[in-house]
């Protein structure tokens, strides 16, 4: 009986002491959420992303959080079904009660879930390429990786230095390739450039020596340009150089963003261009380059955290984590509103994929200097220097 | 000529691959009336352990032979523990459970392995043969030599020997077999080890052109399932014909009509041979007893 | 008759007493969104249920109707200027058309030959969708004009809850009716055998033109309710993935079992939900309780469990 007692005694102690301890948690926290493709067909945007957050909330905690709050971060995998994104948007939204989300890997998801977002009126800053993310402006959406017509155009800029205007594009048929191929067809007049092939192949292709040898045997053909993302380019590149048409110039997009592309696309992957953020060249960087510090700090702790190669997907994650951070301390709120409008506000950020600097009608905040024209030499990413 | 070549080399190897899957298929489907669709998932294992294990450090061979070897564990186990149990229940019941061995295998990989893509390097060097102006990797020929092996291998297990005389009386009428002293049981517990077999042999001999991930099984078992039909379910010369006619399907699809709809193409052309041949090219007629 | 007459009044009262009660049980909007999610999930696969349960035939390309649907009241709206609620129409008729003239050459297949042609039709649709990307935004998707009817605007996961779950009512009530008329048991005849179902006088050919219209519709139904609902709309829900997991909800709830399909839908939608907190052992875990349950309960989880609630009652 004295026994029971005393367990009752200890139980509502206890419960109490539960009690307390999670009122105390939910008020020096603060929720942060994302969801990810990081199984499936883009497990490849979704897996360094996924890590990326994980490990610099970590860190972020482990120096005291934001403003002696801790973040909590609640992460959902949609394995890239936009369906799967979208009931994990709301119950971030409804259930967790985030007061912001970085996230969406690809163009998909994330147009998916922006209705959610916006109607909830919570800060949303995606990881996903397309333009039409941030084109037309929406109050509460932003993104931080480069724009697929910023591709093209950085492109085809290099093209016009090189005097070639003939080009032929293959083309991955999964939402990147796709939309990135369109932005190419619509810019190329701009820059004077013709598209005399146009070839598609599937993000799961394994052979793509058919779509090539139609395009190299196309007349007048001076370049070819490859837009897609995943093992896709490899195959291509690999192929490429397997029909013999290494002398004509190849360009990759920036959605061969690591050195796994050089890795599996071998000797044949030597001569290939492609726009790309700085933080695929580092170490090459001058050290008056004031991305220098962001971007080799970056690769080092994600490299020997995961011991796998960096890549620019995973650094687009780290921007978003690093601007939403730090629009927090500078709103000293965990209003979503507040938030919003000083996200809005961020001027000169340094992130791995460029200088940001946001305004009510750029929700990107990246021009094309952001992005560097590289060149694979010696199986390593090389600057291309300007004029050449 | 030259992009002739191109086309058919380039369709062949693909479709090798394809009929590797469809033989797989065949197997398993002759032995158990099962459709696995966990057949890509062999595959990919092959392609994976292959990759893991030589950067372990195994040599090449040794590496191939620890993932066949891995494979047919798999194989055993996936009819010891998921198959076996179900005995007599429906054929669509049969085909969720091999579904659900499908997810769970890819799960498994992703956490066993990574979720990265991998490459072999290729067995004899990756200098281009030229062949009447088609260039030709040297890979191609080990996996259309290999798929050569496997096909010549299995035909002369199943026309030569007791065990595969058993196996294909298990495939004509599994009651009368089990009457006769066969035991249908371990004729299924080959079928299935076989299919893993020659699934990772697949994934070996082609990696070094395709790459590999741990869900690279999804569309290869999509694409060896239709090469299977179209070249008539349970007949093994049927599922080889049939996946080097899709690969071909495919490639010329892509070379001379649209790289775009090259799927549909393929596809297009299985829904017409099935409306003029019911049952395949080479398939069967069975009769239906009331 | 009286007795199963009951039965199917009984199944209709309990299905909407379940669906005005469950919200009591609800936290917060997420709720009804999953399971409004699933009630349309279980419209498409009751559907898909006649076709299978009843009428024995497998499609592995069945979400291409549920795109259809979907990009019906997706394009219409958007491109064609044609009001929503006649969008949804449409893309039930052009279901219908479609399953109607390609299932006569089709359901001249037998069994597995059935599921690939079915399969390939579903590549087809799905690959057009993706790639006519001038009509349909291609693989990133489109969005979806919101439902608007007699001037109301149905639009949020509350509003969506209730509307799904009367489509679903309706579907299951017309679904449980087909059951027991003459078509029914044709239906079922040709399951059984076709050849004695053929000997007997039935229509063969004719009735399961009919289940697979029927499915047809049903999916193309669910899919414009999920676009409308979701305010956006990509190929993955056209894709063989989608096509492979209603065929997995109907077995997993059971051949034939209108209230399989519905149990099924729910397992299957919100297994995933709860799994979220075993990270990367999601998978393996769907996959295991995928393979588990069918082992244990081969018929399906509704008429496996019947089955034992009915021994248990005799012993």
């Amino acid at each position: 009986m004295v026994m029971k007692a005393k367990l009752t005694a200890s139980l509502v102690a206890g419960a109490m002491v539960l009690g307390m301890s999670q009122g105390a948690l939910a008020q020096d926290t603060i929720k942060i959420g994302s969801v990810l493709s990081a199984t499936g067909p883009a497990s490849f945007l979704g897996e360094p992303e996924d890590k990326t957050l994980r490990m610099y909330v970590d860190k972020i905690n482990a120096a005291g959080g934001i403003n002696g709050k801790k973040i909590e971060l609640v992460i959902y995998d949609d394995g890239g079904d936009a369906n799967k994104a979208r009931t994990f948007a709301t119950r971030l939204v409804e259930d967790d009660e985030v007061v912001a989300m970085v996230g969406g890997s690809t163009t998909g998801t994330t147009m998916a879930m922006i209705p959610v977002f916006e109607d909830a009126k919570i800060p949303f800053i995606s990881l996903a390429g397309a333009i039409e993310v941030i084109d037309p402006v929406r109050k509460f959406v932003f993104k931080t990786p480069h724009t697929d017509k910023m591709a093209c155009e950085k492109i085809f800029e290099d093209l016009k230095k090189r005097n070639l205007t003939k080009i032929g594009l293959i083309s991955g048929t999964d939402g990147f390739g796709a939309s990135m191929r369109a932005q190419c067809v619509k810019v190329a007049p701009n820059y004077g450039m013709e598209i005399v092939a146009d070839e598609n192949y599937g993000p799961r292709d394994s052979d793509m020596t058919a779509q090539l040898t139609k395009i190299k045997n196309t007349a007048g053909l001076q370049a070819v340009v490859n837009p897609g993302f995943g093992q896709g380019p490899a195959i291509v590149t690999r192929n490429y150089a397997q029909l013999g048409m290494g002398d004509i110039p190849f360009y990759q997009s920036h959605g061969v963003a690591s050195k796994s592309f050089i890795d599996l696309a071998g000797a044949a992957a030597e001569g290939v261009r492609l726009p790309a953020a700085a933080l695929l060249v580092g170490d090459k960087l001058p050290e008056s380059d004031p991305q220098k510090k962001v971007v080799t700090e970056y690769k080092q702790t994600y490299e020997s955290a995961t011991k796998q190669p960096v890549s620019t997907f995973g650094g687009h994650a780290y921007d978003g984590l690093f601007i939403l951070v730090e629009a927090m301390k500078r709103a000293n709120s965990t209003d979503p509103q507040k938030i919003r409008d000083e996200i809005e506000k961020t001027k000169g950020f340094v992130g791995t994929g460029g200088i940001v600097n946001m305004s009510p009608t750029d929700h990107l905040g990246l021009d094309l200097s952001a992005f560097r024209m590289l060149e694979i030499k010696g199986g390593d990413w090389n600057l291309v220097a300007s004029g050449s | 000529m030259a992009e002739f070549l191109q086309f058919l080399i380039s369709g062949l190897t693909v479709g090798a691959v394809y009929a590797l899957v469809a033989l797989g298929f065949t197997l398993i489907y002759n032995a158990s009336g099962v459709v696995n669709f966990a057949q890509g998932e062999f595959v990919m294992l092959g392609g994976m352990v292959t990759v893991f294990a030589s950067a372990a450090g195994a040599p090449l061979p040794l590496a191939a032979l620890i993932a066949i070897v891995a494979a047919v564990i798999i194989g055993l186990l996936l009819h010891r523990l998921a198959i076996e149990p179900a005995r007599g229940a429906s054929a669509v019941t049969l085909i969720i459970i091999t579904i659900g061995a499908s997810i769970l295998l890819r799960g498994l990989a992703a956490i066993v392995f990574d979720k990265q893509f991998h490459k072999l390097p290729a067995f004899t060097g990756e200098t281009p043969i030229d062949i009447l102006g088609a260039a030709v990797q040297p890979q191609s020929f080990w996996v259309l030599g290999g798929t050569a092996v496997v096909v010549v291998a299995l035909y002369a297990f199943l026309e030569h020997t007791i065990l595969g005389k058993a196996v294909l009386a298990t495939a004509a009428n599994r009651l009368a077999a089990r009457l006769v002293g066969i035991n249908t049981t371990t004729i299924m517990a080959l079928a299935f080890g076989g299919s893993a077999a020659i699934g990772a042999v697949a994934g070996i001999l082609v990696t070094p052109i395709t790459l590999t991930n741990y869900d690279v099984g999804t569309l290869l078992a999509l694409k060896g399932f239709a090469a299977a039909m179209l070249g008539g379910m349970g007949n093994p010369l049927g599922a080889v014909v049939g996946g080097l006619l899709l690969g071909l399907l495919e490639a010329f699809g892509a070379g001379y009509l649209s790289s775009t709809y090259k799927d549909a193409f393929a596809f297009l052309v299985i829904l017409f041979v099935l409306f003029a041949a019911p049952q395949g090219l080479f398939g069967r007629r069975v009769v239906e007893r009331v | 008759m009286g007795a199963l007459l009951n039965q199917r009044f009984l199944t209709l009262v309990v299905l909407a007493a379940v669906i005005a009660v469950l919200p009591l049980l609800f936290p917060s909007s997420y709720y009804f969104r999953v399971a409004s999610l699933v009630w349309v999930a279980a419209l498409a696969a009751i559907g898909l249920n006649i076709l299978m349960g009843q009428a024995g035939q497998v499609s592995l390309g069945h979400a291409a109707f549920f795109g259809i649907g979907a990009y019906a009241v997706a394009i219409g709206p958007t491109h064609l200027g044609i009001p929503s609620w006649a969008a949804l129409l449409i893309g039930a008729v052009l279901s219908a058309v479609l399953a109607y003239l390609v299932g006569r050459p089709i359901l001249r297949l037998k069994g597995h030959y059935l599921a690939i042609a079915t399969l390939g039709l579903g590549v087809l649709v799905a690959l057009v969708i993706s790639t006519e990307s001038g009509w349909t935004g291609g693989p990133d998707g489109m969005p979806v004009e919101r439902l608007t009817l007699f001037g109301w605007r149905v639009s949020g996961s509350y509003t969506w809850y209730w509307v799904t779950g009367a489509l679903l009512l309706i579907g299951t009530w017309i679904a449980l009716n087909l059951d027991e008329t003459p078509t029914g048991r044709a239906f079922r005849a040709l399951h059984d055998s076709e050849v004695a179902a053929q000997v007997v006088g039935v229509d063969v050919a004719r009735f399961k033109l009919q289940a697979f219209v029927i499915a047809a519709v049903y999916a193309s139904l669910a899919g414009s309710a999920l676009a409308f609902m979701n305010g956006f709309i990509n190929p993955d829900q056209a894709g063989f993935l989608h096509s492979v997991e209603l065929v997995t909800i109907v077995v997993l709830g059971g051949l034939g079992s209108v209230v399989g399909s519905i149990v099924g839908a729910a397992v299957l939608i919100t297994l995933p939900q709860a799994l979220t907190v075993f990270h990367e052992y999601e998978h393996l875990l769907l996959g295991l309780i995928i393979i588990v349950s069918m082992i244990f309960m081969r018929n399906g989880i509704v008429p496996s469990l019947s089955a034992l609630l009915l021994r248990r009652a005799r012993s």
